[in-house]
């Protein structure tokens, strides 16, 4: 995990900031279909949380097993505020809700946080589970503020519309919202990272006894760390709550908890923009591929425990890995090597869909369905053999391949960094 | 206690269950001492170092620093207080670059606490601050590189820099010198020369060309007391030290040797 420390020249400052604005206004016209915007919105509200989740995790070393709490509670507290000003006229526009929800996540950070902080390390992480657990059952057993099973829902047209016309009915208009909340909020999170604080977490992270022994209180810097941390959630709640207009215990559970966790660490925990790549996937994996297959579940933690084994710095560490090549302008010597890698992935690829799919369909609908079954616009028999044998021979070749490409590419990688490695000491 | 003394421990004692690891340690240090603590392996050097900077709460006595009671804080409060301390085993910010971690250091003592309304890179005295002890410990070249990608020798020499970098004016080094070839260690030995003039210094160290060349006085400690306080000059004719601790080494027959101290070796 490397020190948050990329500070551009102001240019490259403004180029990056100012596309990263320009890409939140063109997406909804690049993709511009309800289903699509609808999944923009979600994308945004899960990149401010991912990115609150790695103050914690990539920053501060503190692996929470129960973000959730503070995302969701500030999603109940967003919600109610919104029915407030629904049914009861209060006075307070729709467009800074997201803000209320980013309080009641400090808040109980404030209060919960206490707790956590005391301890680091694993029994920080055991307690973040314990916490969750305890809001997660509360949530079931106060219904009238949670909602019960059914959650509580609302209607986000409320209270005087923006400007006099925005009154976030339309989805384009929420999008909108998402996107400048998630705009302020990344400001805001790297700005953060450039500040003492945001610093002394990164020492704390790497050696809190050391920390100590520089005039710090480790403790209180984790606290500090996780307050912060839980407005963030608080806001990406609040931003649920006006993008779902539900919210019920879900919001709270262990189950998105794991899920912020999981693709923070997919996306990458060691640089700044991880959690937000972490984010795009999310999108594509629970709600894209969960609508093309049952067995999306199957292929997430696969390619977790993949992750996790082979790529520990998620997606964001392979891109940073290509930062010294791409500066040496020699990214194009690897090119050959990764694009044999790539078509061995994609091999082992069109090994795995196919018998996970035969294996899904086998034992979930084949009762029902005959042992025919409909892939890719072809018929395939799962009873029978030749599906099987030609999965068997596209996993070898895969494999065979795989072999290939992981000795060229280290031998390519081994070349053109001890070139560029010799050739910038002389 | 008066205030030109630094360090002053009295009558310190810790167990660790039933075994006693220090045994009723009295050491007075004045400001500007430069103080090494010798003994053989066991003897609780390390201890008396955690101890020190809180690290460990005694069992009981008391320890003062420049004249102010100490006993029983926390490590942060005792640095806060105008004590540092380095590690025997580098303890250093592996993952931060070699300008982050003096950078860490100099935080608290500027001032800046735990603030998220700064941002560093604006914090003109605390970047110059630490471009001077990089200066200062010889790193420039290293400025900008990984703490983790250092060499031993290099890391060593951070973690000198990360313990006087606060402005701590009493400062206790763990065994500076430990695993260095000779010439590191003539190397360390200069650095600490240079950077703790005009400040109290307490260090373990092993080596006795580094001890005898560096201490203004020196301590002995064997099995949790401190058998003699002297110049080094003095601590060389020490019959009981001799006895106790360089005699393997440095006195040949010792035949009415007769130790001071309580002799349970």
């Amino acid at each position: 995990m490397a020190a948050i420390r990329f500070q551009p020249i102001n240019l490259a400052r403004w180029i990056i900031w100012g596309g990263f604005a320009l890409l939140l206004i063109i997406m909804p016209h690049l993709f511009h279909q309800g289903f699509a915007l609808t999944l923009l919105c979600q994308i945004g509200t899960i990149m401010i949380f991912s990115l609150s989740f790695n103050m914690l995790l990539g920053q501060a070393g503190m692996l929470s097993f129960g973000h959730a709490v503070y995302s969701g509670l500030g999603a109940y507290i967003a919600i109610h505020t919104l029915n407030l000003i629904g049914k009861n006229g209060l006075p307070f526009p729709v467009t800074l809700l997201p803000l209320v929800g980013g309080v009641a996540g400090a808040f109980f950070g404030v209060l919960f946080g206490y707790v956590t902080t005391k301890k680091s390390g694993t029994p920080f992480a055991m307690i973040t589970l314990g916490i969750g657990e305890l809001v997660a059952a509360m949530a079931l057993m106060f219904p009238d503020f949670f909602g019960g099973e059914g959650g509580i829902s609302t209607n986000r047209v409320a209270g005087k519309p923006l400007l006099g016309v925005i009154t976030y009915g339309p989805q384009i208009q929420v999008y909108y919202l998402v996107a400048a909340w998630l705009f302020l909020c990344t400001a805001a999170m790297y700005a953060y990272t450039q500040t003492p604080l945001g610093r002394i977490a990164n020492a704390v992270r790497d050696n809190p006894e050391r920390a100590e022994f520089i005039g710090y209180e480790t403790q209180r810097v984790r606290y500090l760390v996780l307050i912060l941390s839980g407005f963030f959630a608080g806001v990406s709640g609040g931003l649920a709550s006006i993008n779902f207009e539900i919210v019920s215990a879900e919001n709270v559970s262990a189950i998105r908890s794991g899920t912020v966790l999981l693709f923070t660490f997919i996306g990458g925990v060691g640089f700044f923009f991880g959690p937000m790549i972490g984010a795009v996937l999310f999108g594509l994996f629970i709600v894209v591929l969960a609508t093309i297959t049952n067995a999306w579940l199957f292929y997430l933690g696969l390619f977790f425990v993949l992750m996790v084994m082979y790529c520990p710095g998620g997606i964001a560490g392979l891109i940073m890995m290509q930062m010294p090549l791409l500066r040496a302008r020699r990214l194009k010597e690897m090119l050959p090597s990764y694009g044999i890698a790539l078509a061995a992935g994609l091999v082992l690829l069109a090994a795995l869909i196919p018998a996970v799919e035969m294996l899904y369909y086998h034992s979930l609908e084949s009762a029902s369905g005959g042992p025919e079954m409909k892939f890719l616009g072809t018929q395939l028999n799962v009873l029978s053999a030749p599906p099987w044998i030609g999965v068997a021979v596209l996993a070898v070749a895969g494999f065979a391949l795989l072999a290939v490409a992981r000795r060229k590419v280290r031998a390519q990688w081994d070349k053109v960094m001890g070139e560029i490695a010799s050739g910038g000491l002389s | 206690m008066s205030a030109s003394t630094a360090l002053e421990l009295a009558d310190v004692r810790k167990s660790f269950g039933k075994t006693a690891i220090i045994r009723g340690v009295n050491l007075s240090i004045p400001r500007g001492e430069r103080h090494a603590i010798i003994g053989p392996n066991g003897a609780g050097k390390s201890t008396l170092f955690n101890l020190v900077s809180g690290r460990f709460g005694l069992s009981s006595g008391a320890i003062h620093l420049k004249g102010e009671d100490v006993t029983g804080l926390k490590p942060f409060e005792i640095n806060r207080k105008g004590l540092s301390r380095s590690f025997q085993i580098t303890n250093i910010f592996h993952n931060l670059t070699v300008f982050e971690n003096i950078r860490c250091a100099v935080l608290w003592p500027l001032g800046y606490k735990y603030s998220f309304w700064h941002t560093l890179s604006k914090l003109k005295d605390a970047r110059e601050r630490a471009d001077e002890i990089i200066e200062l410990i010889g790193m420039k070249s290293r400025r900008d590189l990984k703490a983790a990608l250092l060499t031993y020798a290099e890391q060593r020499a951070l973690e000198i820099g990360i313990t006087i970098a606060g402005g701590a004016d009493v400062i206790l080094l763990d065994e500076p010198t430990a695993g260095m070839s000779r010439s590191e260690s003539d190397h360390a030995v200069d650095l600490i020369r240079k950077v703790t003039v005009g400040k109290t210094l307490v260090m373990v160290e092993h080596d006795m060309s580094v001890v005898f060349g560096l201490a203004d006085r020196i301590s002995v400690l064997v099995y949790g007391e401190v058998i003699a306080t002297d110049t080094p000059r003095n601590i060389r004719a020490n019959q009981a030290v001799q006895e106790a601790y360089l005699g393997t080494s440095v006195s040949r027959g010792h035949g009415e040797g007769d130790s001071e101290g309580d002799g349970d070796a």
